[in-house]
């Protein structure tokens, strides 16, 4: 058995570009922005970074392929640049990468970082794209809403939920997280709502509204990691670490076999299951201290506090209702409003939630910060329901 | 003897109210009022004529048939989607038909129905093939606030063509070729032109039918006074009832031509009104069908002892029943391509097919065909080397399995009005199969608040996507929803 990612690796520096329709700034601009306070933050020179990891998803209203966009628009001094790609997850796959090359001696210093401009397609929504040759001749026309409402039609059945009662409990995850993200000035969306409001928006996939679906953003974030040993030696005190960091990815068993009944992330139960264990935390529901969630729709968090082992099978809901993952409630959830209001450039995404978390454990969350969190919890979902890439982390004070 | 051992059809669930169409236009066409009865039958976006024509077949084969045993396939349409591609081979795949079955496209004329009927007789009885299928299907454009947009229906028909227990035997055929041009669509051209009226029906129809028919008759040795089912599609009013005076053909045996309840579906409108004859037939019935077309073809077929097991499960009388009227006469022309309408930018997408792909993955594409492994019989789709099974993933185990004809039920299901659609919201969902396997597809000939989870659905072969850069045209099955199932059954099997 892998001894594990625990304590091996802290953050020594993030930066985070304010999110949004930044119709003032490229990609360039926004890495720019996350880049310069990260390093600002971490306090070295470019000199001192050994290798780099960049997540960006899409090519077309992106920056291209490869690495390179990385290093020119950062001048990176000739370093190591991997481009990683997992759908949505991506942010979070640049991260592993980079604790990873720490953890192991090849990288003292390591820096990811994810980007993503998708408001240069001329419309709403998410650009739409072909997956290869084959799949597009066979998947229906969908859209992410389309494909993430599945979720709710299932999770009714399964739990014998009415239509009424599960778009209320999905209204208050929204209402939630827009209460948050007011409180966040680097939000994409930063106007609260009410549940009124959220339940008379327009229909975008039934039964999601409009304000079932997150943000479609601009933005840039980055985090620089290094060992807890050098960190120490650079004069940082009360060290972040990494506690696990897992990845999960299916297989078709949703999608091909006969045992999946469609209201679950199969991957999210593995990932998290692991990450707990990778942790030593025994008990998520006392032990963890706040969550990022892939809050993609509402419907999406709603099932994950169930998978994350965080609520009873078919009580999620429940539990969303009595404001458990409210700001003041038992485990704030998206307490910097999340992918819904923070907004979510899809490359950006795992790394932004990684920022929120570190800045609650650094106590540097201004407005929203929580009282003492020791463990905080990132999930990072890529593709659809029946075929994804989940990735779950946990970072913490060192020694927690 | 050589005939018809057995039929089906499929005439498309939309109705267009003529009423609707027709008021729709009495401001530049106040002349269109006198046909404002009844309706049309109307395809849904995703049908064409060899969509309609692959759904008549499969109601002609049954769902238990292996087809193994069909050796010739004939595909009749004057609006096949391909000028070059074997629009036949498209439906062969659909099928599952064995490779070594021949097949052809047959067109040109609104008789060539009853064209590729007569090639598939002539090649069982001459012995060139054991089982023929013939399948012809009709979706005409017609102009909009034109006579023939109010005439024309979406139809089609299939038959099986054996010397083994016909149900209907041939006993004659007739056929007079003229080029005689009651009307004409160019190569390139997008719609019909016409002639008039008056010389088509006296000089066309009255002179050169009965050249047909007779000769039937007198192959068949059969008096015309012993007809008892009669069927010419025409429409214009009164015409088989003028044919049948002529020829001595009894009032009595003069068939509905449908007109009424679903309009005149081209090439396919003889193969239908015939196949609807067979339903209502008893042994002994002789049945006179003849098509007008550049002259005209004519068979005389005498109803067998058979007929009395061999009700398809749909036919012309299930598809006639099996309907939804539409009074949106907009909708009609959306779906029609006849208007140019604001498709978002999400339509941009390009839907270039990649024939390679589409070729390596013909059976799994067209046919909806998956695994079976042999070993664990776990039932899977699409078939792979290794195997989803969780527990033994074997490796190379898996044979052919299809799903089409496989009871099926809605998992997931979502119904999304930001993706494009030419027929939104686009619902789409995961479907289970009573047997295994599980499929994340496209829902069709549903409006919102008809799918819920445990929806019984059965598979239809329809357009995926048009190509309209390139002219190609993506096939695919998709689920629509089971009328006909009576309770709702969850086919979720254990894990």
């Amino acid at each position: 058995m892998a001894s594990g990612i625990k304590d091996k690796v802290a953050i020594l520096g993030m930066g985070c570009s304010k999110f949004g329709e930044r119709w003032d700034a490229g990609p360039e601009d926004l890495m720019v922005e996350a880049y310069l306070e990260a390093m600002q933050d971490a306090g070295i020179e470019p000199t001192q970074l050994d290798a780099a990891w960049f997540s960006t998803h899409i090519d077309e209203v992106g920056v291209g392929k490869g690495g390179t966009p990385m290093s020119l628009a950062l001048r990176l001094p000739n370093i190591a640049v991997t481009r990683v790609e997992n759908f949505c997850a991506g942010g979070s796959e640049a991260f592993r990468g980079a604790v990873y090359a720490v953890a192991s001696g090849a990288a003292d210093i390591a820096i990811a970082l994810g980007v993503e401009k998708l408001k240069d397609t001329g419309y709403g929504g998410l650009p739409t794209g072909q997956a290869g040759t084959l799949i597009p001749q066979t998947a229906p026309n969908g859209s992410a809403p389309g494909n993430f409402a599945q979720l709710a039609s299932a999770y009714r059945a399964k739990h014998g939920v009415s239509k009424e009662d599960l778009k209320r409990a999905i209204a208050h995850v929204s209402v939630k997280s827009h209460a948050n993200g007011a409180k966040n000035p680097k939000a994409h969306l930063q106007k609260a709502v009410t549940e009124e409001q959220v339940l008379n928006a327009p229909m975008i996939a039934e039964p999601l509204g409009l304000f079932d679906c997150c943000g479609v953003s601009d933005g840039a974030a980055a985090a620089i990691v290094t060992t807890p040993e050098i960190a120490r030696a650079m004069g940082k005190k009360n060290l972040v670490t990494v506690k696990a960091m897992q990845l999960s990815v299916s297989n078709g068993w949703e999608s091909q076999y006969n045992g999946w009944d469609g209201s679950y992330f199969h991957t999210a139960r593995i990932a998290a299951s692991k990450a707990y264990r990778e942790a030593g935390i025994e008990r998520p529901r006392e032990q963890i201290s706040m969550m990022e969630v892939h809050d993609c729709f509402s419907v999406t968090e709603l099932v994950t506090m169930e998978d994350l082992h965080i609520s009873a099978e078919g009580q999620g809901w429940k539990d969303v209702m009595n404001g458990f993952f409210d700001a003041d409630g038992g485990i704030p959830c998206q307490i910097d409003g999340g992918l819904k209001c923070f907004g979510h450039p899809i490359g950006a995404s795992g790394l932004r939630m990684l920022y929120e978390m570190y800045l609650q454990l650094q106590g540097r969350a201004g407005e929203r910060q929580l009282a003492n969190p020791v463990f905080g919890m990132t999930h990072n979902l890529g593709g659809s329901p029946s075929t994804n890439v989940c990735s779950v982390a946990i970072v913490g004070q060192e020694g927690a | 003897m050589v005939g018809i051992a057995a039929w089906g059809a499929y005439v498309p669930r939309l109705r267009l109210s003529r009423k609707a169409a027709a008021s729709a236009n009495s401001w530049v066409a106040p002349n269109l009022m006198g046909k404002a009865k009844g309706e049309r039958a109307m395809a849904n976006w995703d049908e064409d004529a060899l969509t309609m024509a692959v759904e008549a077949g499969r109601d002609a084969l049954g769902p238990g048939d292996d087809r193994s045993h069909i050796d010739g396939l004939w595909f009749a349409s004057t609006t096949a989607p391909f000028a070059d591609r074997l629009n036949a081979g498209i439906v062969s795949a659909a099928l599952t038909l064995d490779r070594r079955a021949a097949a052809a496209d047959v067109t040109g004329s609104q008789r060539c129905g009853l064209t590729a009927l007569a090639q598939a007789l002539n090649a069982v009885k001459a012995g060139a093939a054991k089982t023929g299928l013939v399948v012809a299907g009709d979706h005409r454009r017609a102009r909009a606030a034109s006579p023939q947009e109010l005439d024309n229906g979406d139809g089609a028909a299939a038959f099986v063509v054996s010397n083994d227990n016909p149900v209907a035997e041939l006993l004659g055929h007739g056929v007079h070729t003229a080029d005689f041009v009651d009307h004409f669509r160019g190569a390139d051209a997008d719609f019909d032109y016409q002639w008039e009226e008056r010389w088509i029906r006296d000089e066309g129809i009255v002179k050169l039918v009965p050249l047909a028919v007779k000769d039937a008759l007198t192959e068949a040795g059969v008096e015309a006074g012993a007809v008892t089912h009669f069927c010419f599609p025409s429409v214009f009013g009164g015409m088989a009832t003028t044919l049948a005076k002529r020829l001595g053909i009894p009032a009595e045996a003069v068939r509905d031509n449908l007109a009424g309840v679903m309009g005149e579906s081209g090439c396919a409108h003889g193969p239908v009104m015939l196949a609807h004859a067979l339903e209502e037939a008893k042994a002994g019935d002789v049945i006179l069908v003849a098509q007008f077309g550049q002259g005209a073809e004519a068979f005389v077929f005498k109803v067998t002892e058979a007929i009395a097991d061999a009700r398809p499960a749909r036919g012309v009388s299930g598809s006639l029943a099996d309907r939804k009227e539409e009074t949106n006469y907009l909708k009609f022309l959306f779906f029609n391509d006849l208007v140019e309408w604001d498709r978002g930018m999400r339509a941009e997408k390009d839907n270039k097919t990649a024939l390679t792909t589409l070729y390596r993955n013909e059976d799994q594409i067209l046919g909806l065909v998956g695994g079976k492994c042999r070993e664990t019989g776990v039932v899977q789709y699409p078939r792979t080397r290794i195997s989803v099974s969780p527990n033994n993933p074997t490796v190379d185990t898996q044979d052919p399995y299809p799903f089409a004809e496989r009871k099926a039920s809605v998992l997931t299901y979502s119904a999304d009005f930001l993706t494009y659609s030419m027929s939104p919201p686009n619902h789409y969902g995961t479907i289970v199969f009573e047997g295994g396997g599980r499929i994340f597809m496209d829902i069709t000939d549903v409006e919102q608040g008809d799918v819920d989870t445990g929806l019984p659905v059965k598979m239809v072969f329809r357009l995926k996507e048009v190509d309209e850069k390139r002219g190609f045209r993506r096939y695919f099955w998709k689920a629509a929803p089971d009328r006909s199932a009576q309770s709702s059954t969850a086919a979720i099997a254990a894990e």
